[in-house]
């Protein structure tokens, strides 16, 4: 008997299992199941972004492209991040296609992360930072952020856990799980800090488009001696709904795109040809379909927060992303029992706060990718949950 | 004023505090709007969609076409009008290309929608020809998928 447990690296076998696998199981068996935990567009990719795919494959590109990706495509990200966002890369020595906004997260942290090197990780936070983290040997500093900020990272919060070994702070606005935005001033805020301490940044800004405040998302890369310091992650998933293309990219200067190409060419060749062609028919012509789903999420976001402070388990409002992260302590029960207990009585998922970091605790993560529909029947099934626990 | 119009046609049972909360505004303005949306004949009246093919009992429904003669001075307004007082005609278009009329034509039974066509409609005097389509199957009807609801393929879960 092979014991694999003496085979498979350490830091690996330390990764824990997803805190949230019971729910999986738990909701799989389950008939009836109205979900509000999916972290994915319940619309599909529009029609003519898909055409383009369809068309390519058609047209038989089918085989590698360069290992940064497309040229084109390269071209299309750097003209969209100008004309979004006003941020400023070159398309030939600054822009990776990834496979997905995933893949350019791992790389930018293997790349970054010497042994022991500290990694500043704001949460509640999306769950891969710091898996990828340890994987590289890499020590996970946590910075708990707290609904009293509007869960926003302080410099106050920063400056409290940067030490000689603080190497990389990895921030995520808007943010999954709690919709929470930062500002430009709120990043103004903490970059001196940064600058001063000689720390680097992964911005993942894959939620970029879904901001729901007057102002155009702001990127950390855009306050000058950042965008020296900063890789800055993006991708099609959210934005254009297209998940399943797997595409993304990373910008940053061109002596780590350099590093970055290194890993991604012997471990990936090239992101999927098709999808890159289908990519760039969503930059080029996709800015209408980006303003038609974030007006439907944003009718929703107000839909459900209202419905949430109506059954007395208040939200901050969530300016961001397609979540909203209600506060469930008034129940007097944890995240894993209130989602537990509500998925065995109501048949209601969703996702306790604490999956996201321990500062989660107390909240759950609830996802609007659904219709009205569907989002007025699970919060009736959540009235009636309140109600029978109250008793 | 457009994206209530859009909302209320997505499902016109809403409330007027949920779409007050959509639209970022309040129940009173909600009900002010619809009021003036109704004065002004905007909104003409509301009603559920039917999928005849499970209410009970069934409903049989036909697509008319009429070719008609003109009438000095009124054209075709005349006739449309006589045509639409009959409570079997659902609606009454004119229209462009190779025939005049279309009239929607509902009836318990295939035989019954027939017989009004033949008897009531064919024998008006401005009345050339008909042609009658009936309707076999409802894939979708006023922007509502009637069949095939498709299943969230996405899990329960995910992060």
């Amino acid at each position: 008997m092979i014991d694999y447990k003496k085979v498979i690296n350490q830091n690996v076998l330390n990764i824990p299992t997803s805190g949230i696998r019971k729910y999986f199981d738990l909701a799989a068996g389950m008939d009836e199941v109205i979900s509000l935990g999916v972290g994915e567009p319940d619309f599909l990719t529009p029609w003519h972004i898909r055409q383009a795919g369809i068309k390519a494959i058609e047209e038989g590109a089918t085989r590698y492209t360069d290992n940064l990706g497309l040229v084109e495509l390269r071209q299309a990200i750097a003209d969209y991040l100008k004309r979004r966002f006003d941020l400023t890369y070159q398309a030939k020595t600054e822009i990776m296609v990834t496979i997905g906004g995933s893949e350019a997260i791992d790389l930018a942290l293997r790349i970054l992360i010497s042994a022991d090197d500290e990694i500043l990780i704001p949460e509640p936070c999306y769950v891969c930072y710091n898996p990828i983290t340890s994987v590289s040997n890499g020590v996970v500093v946590p910075i708990e952020t707290s609904k009293t900020d509007n869960f926003k990272l302080t410099p106050e919060l920063l400056k409290q856990k940067i030490t000689t070994k603080t190497k990389l702070l990895i921030i995520s606005y808007p943010n999954n799980p709690t919709g929470a935005i930062m500002e430009k001033e709120d990043l103004e805020a903490i970059a001196p800090i940064l600058i001063e301490n000689n720390i680097f940044v992964i911005s993942d800004e894959i939620y970029a488009e879904l901001n729901y405040t007057d102002r155009v998302h702001f990127s950390i890369a855009n306050i000058p001696g950042m965008a020296e310091r900063t890789i800055v992650v993006g991708g099609f998933s959210k934005t254009y709904s297209m998940t399943g293309w797997r595409l993304g990219y990373a910008c940053g200067p061109s002596a780590l795109i350099n590093e970055l190409i290194k890993i991604h060419q012997y471990a990936i060749m090239s992101a999927p040809t098709m999808s890159q062609y289908a990519g760039i028919e969503a930059l080029n012509a996709g800015d209408e379909d980006i303003a038609r789903v974030k007006e439907e999420y944003n009718m929703r976001r107000r839909f459900i927060t209202d419905g949430f402070n109506r059954l007395g388990l208040m939200c901050f409002e969530p300016k961001g992303a397609f979540y909203v992260f209600p506060c469930i302590r008034s129940t007097n029960m944890t995240s894993d029992e209130f989602c537990e207990r509500l998925l065995s009585s109501q048949h209601v998922a969703v996702v306790p706060g604490n999956a996201f970091g321990a500062s989660g605790e107390g909240y759950i993560r609830v996802s609007y990718c659904y219709s009205i529909k569907h989002i007025k029947e699970a919060l009736r099934r959540l009235e009636q949950f309140i109600k029978t626990q109250s008793l | 004023m457009e994206k209530l119009l859009k909302l209320l046609n997505e499902n016109a049972r809403y409330t007027n505090e949920e779409l007050a909360v959509m639209l970022e505004t309040d129940a009173e303005t909600i009900a002010r709007k619809i009021e003036e949306l109704e004065t002004k004949g905007v909104i003409c009246g509301y009603k559920p969609l039917y999928n005849w093919e499970l209410a009970s009992p069934e409903k049989v429904s036909a697509l008319i076409e009429l070719k008609v003669v003109p009438q000095a001075y009124a054209g075709f307004d005349d006739i449309a009008e006589k045509i639409m007082k009959y409570p079997e005609v659902e609606s009454v278009y004119l229209m462009s290309g190779s025939y005049d009329l279309a009239v929607q034509v509902v009836g318990r039974t295939f035989q019954e929608v027939a017989m009004f066509v033949a008897k009531t409609l064919a024998t008006m005097e401005p009345i050339q020809s008909t042609a009658t389509h009936f309707v076999l199957r409802r894939y979708k009807d006023m922007g509502v998928e009637l069949i095939n609801e498709k299943k969230d393929d996405r899990g329960n879960i995910s992060l």
